[in-house]
């Protein structure tokens, strides 16, 4: 392996350089635990390379604890904190505080991020209070919900965030269909309630609208929140190589829709669908969690999605 | 010149808050404490307290603000009590874990069910085994020096834990007594800044707190808590020596009251030892050899006083205001494991008393009497005894 001061020397020649579209820095480093195809750890690596050596963070209880690595090791070169599962908007709403009081620029070009790590499990259900907290309050912080689903790091339960018609170890299906009965939570909407600075939906298979949003999270004063959508193979029962391909398929089926909430004002991103979005077997077929689900199961969940990606359309053309 | 002042405890309380000048304060109101935060957000609006004042939406996020901010290096308070207290009981094993020198007053109060607002010191007993240094308040002006000396102790580099203090509901929290408040230059003098040298949240140094330990290192993780606790017993007598210097007020983690040919010797903690002290009085002058002593700190437990004490008494009689179900009082349990290898031991009884606020009479404390007495006779009592039960209504 290449020691770590030799890979921080690394320079790319300048043409090649050039036409980079993300930061070539890296500050998440080899030797994490993620699992093959992770895609929770591709965002992070995406979040670090955004804040670069100017960003604390906080990792509650979930996939990310195992994955930034055990004492005495860190993947992160970043300042990291590890909390209880419930508590991340609580957390950071300490740690920015605290920065305040001690004098220090928070957010901003060049100002301290505090960032908030949590899964969808963390976020939609335990974590949900401190997170309406968090935005209510309005700290100058910035939490990412890391969307894969379910409880991955437990072993594959469902969350409030696991879609329609979904296997996971707590809904098996079994002889009398028990798949997941109920849509997924849609918590980017909940936390537009608290009309927050800014929020956003983002894709690890769009790393450049992600650290488009990233950077815009740090400018806008006030709490923000980025829902990022990070595919689990594990979980989902799919292949390790199909991780950007599925997060893709998620956004062209606006099973997932990008967009961002700031001012008041709803603008979804380009790469949504702008035509008809693509049919939602497209993205359920390379995944084993959903082979259960019948021919009336896929219809239901077409038709919620498209649904709410009308629902979300009309909310650009009346709040855009 | 200090300055006195007629207050309730939980204004004590804050007062004590506004002198050590923590930078982030985060707290969630509850009876009997909520006047603590109250009085800290009016001295922080009116420009006198210079701290950030998190309004968090329940005590579970109240602690784990505080443990961020403390976590981010700065003096951290908070204040709550029962239900409150109960719902942080995870994060606590949190902050003591991560060595977070967080100080909370707590307004101890009876916890539910059924529901009851009033005193007893059940929510912080049952918080015992979490790693937080424990102070109990005879009254108004012990809470403010002890909050005091609870930063101080719980910054010292050899213990760095959190510490809680407490005071009773009502009994306290809620009664006006005359106060002094000290000096602010010589508070200042006393506690210094907060200066962490080891783990603080600082973009500039990335250091990981908190990290997943595995079965290699865990254990040695926890035995620095333990050793942390252990350093605490001298660090919180220099405390007290300081204190006193600097204040003129003197701690003892047990505080001992006409003990010296005492035969029975009654213990407690919080506001009870002052009755306690007025019944031995009365006693003293029936001829009857008693004694009272009073346990400030008890976390860590004050073992070897404790032997101390015992050498002098025929009976100890502990009265407590907790109860662990299956066993007794917990003072009485971590008495026990004080005394179980002397050679020469006083018999120890328990006696359950005021639980949820219930009155503590002299003629409850004359039935601890006689039944310490019937021991002391060579009677076979019970150990533990609930104190001033209604029996008709069982």
């Amino acid at each position: 392996m290449v020691p770590l001061e030799e890979v921080k020397k690394m320079e790319l020649p300048a043409d090649v350089k050039k036409k980079l579209t993300l930061p070539f820095e890296e500050h998440f480093y080899a030797g994490h635990t993620a699992c093959q195809g992770c895609g929770a750890a591709l965002g992070l690596r995406y979040v670090l390379k955004a804040y670069g050596g100017k960003a604390i963070f906080t990792i509650p209880a979930c996939c990310s604890t195992i994955i930034a690595g055990p004492w005495p090791y860190s993947a992160l070169n970043a300042p990291l904190f590890h909390t209880a599962f419930e508590t991340t908007g609580a957390v950071i709403s300490g740690i920015e505080a605290a920065l305040k009081a001690k004098g220090y620029k928070v957010k901003g070009e060049d100002g301290i991020m505090v960032v908030g790590w949590a899964g969808d499990g963390g976020t939609a259900d335990i974590g949900l209070q401190a997170l309406s907290g968090f935005l209510e309050r309005g700290h100058d912080a910035l939490y990412i919900m890391y969307d894969n689903e379910a409880y991955m790091n437990t072993g594959i339960q469902r969350s409030s965030s696991t879609p329609y018609g979904a296997w996971t170890t707590n809904t098996p299906g079994g002889k009398k269909h028990f798949l997941e009965q109920r849509p997924k939570k849609k918590v980017i909407d909940i936390v537009i309630a608290h009309k927050p600075a800014y929020a956003a939906t983002a894709s690890v298979a769009y790393p450049e609208d992600f650290m488009k949003k990233l950077k815009k999270a740090q400018t806008i004063k006030g709490p923000a929140f980025i829902q990022l959508f990070a595919p689990c193979p594990t979980g989902w029962r799919a292949p390790t190589d199909k991780t950007i391909e599925l997060a893709r398929l998620a956004v062209q089926t606006a099973y997932f829709p990008l967009f961002e909430y700031e001012n008041g004002k709803y603008k979804i991103n380009m790469p949504s669908p702008n035509k008809e979005p693509k049919p939602i077997e497209e993205f359920i077929k390379l995944q084993g969690r959903f082979k259960y689900m019948t021919k009336e199961d896929i219809e239901i969940l077409q038709e919620w999605v498209l649904r709410e990606w009308d629902e979300l359309k009309k909310k650009a053309e009346i709040f855009g | 010149m200090p300055m006195r002042k007629v207050m309730k405890g939980n204004e004590a309380a804050a007062w004590a808050a506004k002198l050590a000048k923590p930078k982030v304060v985060a707290a969630f109101p509850i009876t009997p404490s909520t006047l603590v935060p109250e009085k800290i957000s009016e001295f922080v609006a009116d420009g006198e307290m210079d701290a950030e004042f998190i309004k968090v939406e329940s005590e579970h996020s109240a602690i784990s603000a505080c443990v961020g901010a403390s976590a981010a290096g700065v003096r951290t308070f908070t204040a709550t009590a029962s239900q409150g207290l109960a719902l942080m009981h995870e994060i606590l094993f949190i902050a003591a874990g991560m060595r977070l020198p967080i100080v909370m007053a707590i307004g101890n109060r009876a916890l539910s069910a059924p529901i009851n607002i009033w005193n007893d010191w059940q929510d912080t007993i049952s918080e015992r085994d979490t790693g937080w240094i424990q102070f109990y308040a005879e009254n108004n002006q012990e809470a403010l020096d002890l909050i005091l000396i609870a930063f101080k102790v719980a910054e010292d580099e050899r213990v760095l834990l959190p510490a809680m203090v407490g005071f009773d509901a009502f009994i306290l929290t809620h009664t006006v007594e005359p106060v002094e408040i000290p000096d602010q230059e010589v508070v200042d003098e006393f506690l210094g800044e907060y200066v962490p040298k080891h783990a603080y949240l600082d973009p500039a140094r990335p250091i990981t707190q908190g990290a997943l330990g595995f079965p290699a290192h865990y254990m040695e993780a926890r035995y620095t808590v333990w050793e942390a606790m252990e350093n605490a017993r001298k660090v919180i007598k220099e405390a007290f020596d300081e204190f006193e210097k600097k204040f003129g007020r003197r701690y003892h983690m047990i505080e001992e009251y006409k003990t010296d040919d005492a035969e029975i010797i009654l213990l407690t903690m919080g506001s009870l030892a002052g009755t306690l002290k007025e019944f031995v009085d009365k006693k003293r002058e029936e001829g009857v050899k008693i004694g009272a002593a009073k346990m400030t700190v008890y976390r860590p437990f004050p073992i070897e006083e404790l032997r101390a004490l015992a050498k002098k008494a025929k009976v100890l009689a502990i009265l407590e205001k907790d109860i662990s179900f299956g066993i007794g009082g917990a003072v009485f349990a971590d008495a026990s494991r004080a005394l179980v290898n002397e050679k020469e031991k006083p018999i120890m009884l328990d006696f359950i008393i005021g639980l949820g606020g219930r009155d503590v009479t002299f003629d409850q404390l004359e039935e601890v009497v006689a039944i310490s007495k019937k021991a002391l006779e060579g009677e076979k009592v019970e150990e533990v005894n609930w104190i001033g039960l209604r029996k008709e209504i069982l």
